[in-house]
C-alpha cells in the first residue's frame, strides 16, 4: 500500500494501526468495560481520593493494562509532599 | 489406546478450521495413528467434500445420537488411508439436535479403538461451539492475521480459559510473508503478543490449498507445499514432539521473540 493511503491516514503502516487498534479493543472486550465507563470509574476514584488528600486530576494516570492474558487497573496519582503544600 | 480429543475451533467463520481439520487428520493418519474426525458443523456440511469423501455418506453424526444406526455405520473410510474415518454433519437438521453429552457419548465410544478423534466446530460461540468443545482434551483456536478474526480468536480464548479445562493453542493461518515484510499484515509475533497463548503452528497463505480442496486431497499430502508442511508440523505437535517453526518472516530480532512466545505465558 502506498502514497494515496499514506495521505489519507498518516505514514503509520498497516499493521501497526492493525496491532494499536487491536490492543485497545481486546482490554475493554476481556474486561467487559466501555472506554466511557472507564472515564466515570476515572471520575469516580479521583473524587473518592481527592477526599482524603490533596491531588493534581492533571497528573493522575488511570488506565487499564495487559499482562499476558490478564488485565490489570493501574493508577498513578503523585502526592504532593506535605512540605510543599503549607509553603504552597 | 484411547484417543486425544482435539477440537478446532475460531469464532469467525472462514478462517481455515475445515481446511486444518481435514490437512490435520491426513498427516496424523500418514503417520500411522488411527484417526476419526467429526463435523460439527451440523446443517453446513464441509469437511466431507474437503476429504473426497462427499459421495460415500449414508449416515450421518444425527442418525447415531438418535439411534438411527450404528457408530461403526456412520463411519466413511478415507480414499487414501486404511485407520481415517470421517463421520459426517447431518446437512438437513439444526445444531440442536445435537447436545453436548450427546457428543460425550460418541467420543467415549470412539476412543478406545483410535489414537485422535478430532472435531470441526462451527463458527460463532453457540450451541454449535459447545457441542464441539464438550469432549475435547485439547482445543485448537485458528486465526488470521487480520483484525476481526483476531478479536474473536481472543473471545474463544477467553471462553475456553475461563472453563479452566481447556488450554487453548493457537494456529495462525494464511500468513502472507511478503505482506507482513511490507508491514502490512499483523505479523506472527504481534498476534501472539496480542493474544498470549501458546502457538501450535503458523500456516502460510498457500494456492495448494485450494487446488487440494478442489481435489478432496488435502494439500498436506503434496511433500513439496509449505502449507502442506506446516500442517504436517502441526500434527508431530500434536503427537507430541517437538518441531521448530516454520521461518515465515524473517525480519530482524522477530525470531527470537516467536519461539521465546510460542511457549506461552503461563
Ligand atoms: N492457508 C491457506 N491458504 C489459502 N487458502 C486457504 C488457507 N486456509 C484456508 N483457505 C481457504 O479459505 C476458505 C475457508 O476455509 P475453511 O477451512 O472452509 O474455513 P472455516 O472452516 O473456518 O469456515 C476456503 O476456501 C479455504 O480453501
Ligand atoms: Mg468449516
Amino acid at each position: 500500500m502506498g502514497g494515496f493511503f499514506d495521505r489519507m491516514f498518516g505514514s503509520k503502516r498497516s499493521a501497526e494501526s492493525a496491532k494499536e487498534r487491536l490492543q485497545l479493543v481486546l482490554v475493554h472486550d476481556r474486561t467487559d468495560l466501555t472506554p466511557a465507563q472507564l472515564e466515570a470509574l476515572k471520575d469516580d476514584l479521583l473524587k473518592a481520593i481527592s477526599r482524603h488528600i490533596e491531588i493534581d486530576p492533571a497528573a493522575v494516570q488511570i488506565g487499564l493494562e495487559r499482562d499476558g492474558r490478564e488485565q490489570r487497573l493501574v493508577a498513578d496519582i503523585p502526592l504532593r509532599s506535605v512540605a510543599r503544600r503549607r509553603a504552597g | 489406546m484411547t484417543a486425544k480429543v482435539v477440537t478446532i475451533t475460531s469464532g469467525k467463520g472462514g478462517v481455515g478450521k475445515t481446511t486444518a481439520v481435514a490437512n490435520l487428520a491426513v498427516a496424523l493418519a500418514a503417520d500411522g495413528k488411527k484417526v476419526v474426525c467429526i463435523d460439527g458443523d451440523i446443517g453446513l456440511r464441509n469437511l466431507d467434500i474437503v476429504l473426497g469423501l462427499e459421495n460415500r455418506i449414508v449416515y450421518d453424526v444425527v442418525d447415531v445420537i438418535e439411534g438411527r444406526c450404528r457408530l461403526r455405520q456412520a463411519m466413511i473410510r478415507d480414499k487414501h488411508f486404511q485407520d481415517l474415518f470421517l463421520i459426517p454433519a447431518a446437512q438437513t437438521r439444526d445444531k440442536n439436535a445435537v447436545s453436548p453429552s450427546d457428543m460425550v457419548r460418541v467420543c467415549d465410544e470412539l476412543r478406545p479403538d483410535h489414537d485422535f478423534i478430532l472435531i470441526d466446530s462451527p463458527a460463532g460461540i453457540e450451541r454449535g461451539f459447545r457441542n464441539s468443545i464438550a469432549a475435547a482434551d485439547k482445543v485448537l483456536v485458528v486465526t488470521n492475521p487480520e483484525v476481526s478474526a483476531v478479536r474473536d480468536a481472543d473471545r474463544v480464548v477467553g471462553i475456553l480459559e475461563a472453563e479452566e479445562k481447556y488450554s487453548p493453542a493457537l494456529v495462525l493461518n494464511r500468513l502472507n510473508p511478503a505482506m507482513v515484510k511490507s508491514h502490512d499484515m499483523l505479523s506472527a509475533a504481534d498476534v501472539l503478543d496480542l493474544l498470549a497463548i501458546q502457538l501450535i503452528g503458523i500456516v502460510p497463505e498457500d494456492e495448494g490449498v485450494i487446488v487440494g480442496s478442489n481435489r478432496g486431497t488435502p494439500v498436506a499430502l503434496d511433500g513439496k507445499s509449505r502449507a502442506g508442511q506446516a500442517f504436517r508440523n502441526i500434527s508431530k505437535r500434536l503427537q507430541g514432539q517437538e518441531v521448530p517453526f516454520l521461518d515465515l518472516d524473517k525480519q530482524e530480532g522477530l525470531w527470537g521473540r516467536i519461539q521465546r512466545l510460542a511457549g506461552g505465558r503461563k
